[in-house]
């Protein structure tokens, strides 16, 4: 059954790249549309002022066809479009996009995506330093515990190269919003608290001028029953997640089953930062009823 | 085929005095385009202020496209346009002591 399995998977033009677990949960191709990705936006109550201004501003996702000044149309990977997530010109400032669904089973999880990443090019110049970090989380809940996966590729850092891995399992500080009692705020994308996978250095095709791109692969793993990180891979790359913790919180009002999703970049410069995702597969592993 | 839209909030709760221009948006899949300006607040004179919509062709050179939305004393104004190729923005200038705390909206179909 299961080589039967992978042989329809391998015949699939769309799916013969990825590895997915027994359960699609869901498979978006951004040659087919947006498919559900929005931004992330901070909680609220009453007024947007109450939002912690670090969520104030995290940017629509759009389709890109990465057209360049220079060359014109890239397109995606497998396609014309692909989800594109851009700061804006401010130095530390954050793209992210993300998809909330919710699980159906208290086990092994499959993120699956083909991305790549470039500073805007707005000078003639590498630029291979100025996105700071692409990164990737999981927000989840059970019926205890809330848990946030947090990965990141750190890119560069005020103009050094920095080429690795990291995971982030501190939280940050929960604040009240409004004053109803009901809202609670924490921003967890906070650039403080980052820890190195271990020889989780790793160095990808940036290419050779701010206009040319070239697609990776990233596969990260998760286990909701044990709440642990299980794998990390980026192109041929598998990383040790040995000691990768996530942020774990006791389990919170209205995120009952909560499955979220979410990607972002961050620049290192006054400079626009773009992340492209060509296609993402969320998978699982259950049986049937 | 269901024909895709997407609505984008490509500004909010952002303040506008003297010049000011929406962040780029990359939007080629899609054949029409409305702009929304929402006002949450201002002050001074903005009702009659002309924004000017822009293309591009690489998201960092603009022109204007020739649309232009009109402000008024709605809570609401919106211009439609067509044929924008890739890249849209909306650029602007309140008159000095004037400001706007403003939601814009692109919302785009195939």
């Amino acid at each position: 059954m299961h080589d039967v399995r992978r042989s329809l998977l391998d015949a699939d033009p769309a799916l013969s790249r990825f590895d997915p677990l027994p359960r699609i949960i869901l498979y978006d191709d951004f040659d087919r549309g947006l498919q559900g990705w929005s931004e992330l936006i901070g909680n609220y109550e009453v007024s947007l002022d109450s939002m912690l201004p670090a969520y104030a501003d995290l940017r629509p996702p759009m389709l890109s066809s990465a057209t360049m000044w220079d060359t014109g149309t890239a397109g995606s990977m497998a396609g014309t479009y692909a989800l594109k997530l851009a700061t804006r010109p401010q130095r530390g400032h954050i793209a992210a996009s993300l998809k909330r669904v919710t699980w159906r089973h208290r086990g092994p999880v499959r993120l699956e995506s083909f991305f790549t990443f470039k500073p805007e090019a707005t000078k003639m110049t590498l630029s291979s330093k100025d996105v700071r970090s692409v990164g990737v989380l999981f927000d989840i809940q059970d019926q205890e515990k809330r848990w946030m996966p947090h990965l990141r590729y750190l890119n560069a850092m005020e103009d050094e190269a920095q080429e690795k891995w990291q995971f982030k399992g501190q939280r940050e500080p929960l604040r009240e919003i409004g004053d109803s009692g009901e809202t609670r705020s924490h921003f967890h994308l906070a650039p403080r608290g980052w820890e190195d996978v271990p020889e989780g250095k790793q160095s990808l095709c940036y290419n050779e001028i701010a206009t040319k791109q070239n697609w990776h692969y990233l596969r990260v793993d998760v286990d909701l029953d044990t709440r642990q990180i299980t794998a990390l891979q980026c192109n041929e790359r598998v990383h040790d997640v040995e000691g990768v913790e996530p942020m774990i919180m006791p389990a919170m009002p209205n995120l009952w089953s909560m499955l979220n999703v979410l990607f972002w970049v961050e620049t290192d410069v006054a400079k626009r930062a773009f992340l492209y995702l060509d296609s993402v597969c969320l998978s699982g592993e259950w049986s049937s009823p | 085929m269901i024909r895709q839209s997407y609505a984008a909030v490509v500004e909010r709760n952002v303040l506008w005095e003297g010049d000011f221009v929406t962040e780029p948006y990359e939007c080629g899949w899609a054949t029409e385009a409305i702009f929304f300006v929402r006002r949450l607040e201002s002050e001074g004179t903005v009702a009659g202020t002309r924004l000017h919509v822009q293309i591009s062709p690489d998201g960092m050179r603009w022109c204007d496209e020739g649309t232009v939305l009109r402000l008024t004393e709605a809570e609401i104004d919106f211009c439609k346009v067509t044929h924008f190729g890739n890249w849209l923005c909306l650029r602007g200038e309140l008159s000095q002591g004037a400001s706007m705390r403003v939601i814009v909206t692109l919302v785009l179909k195939e």
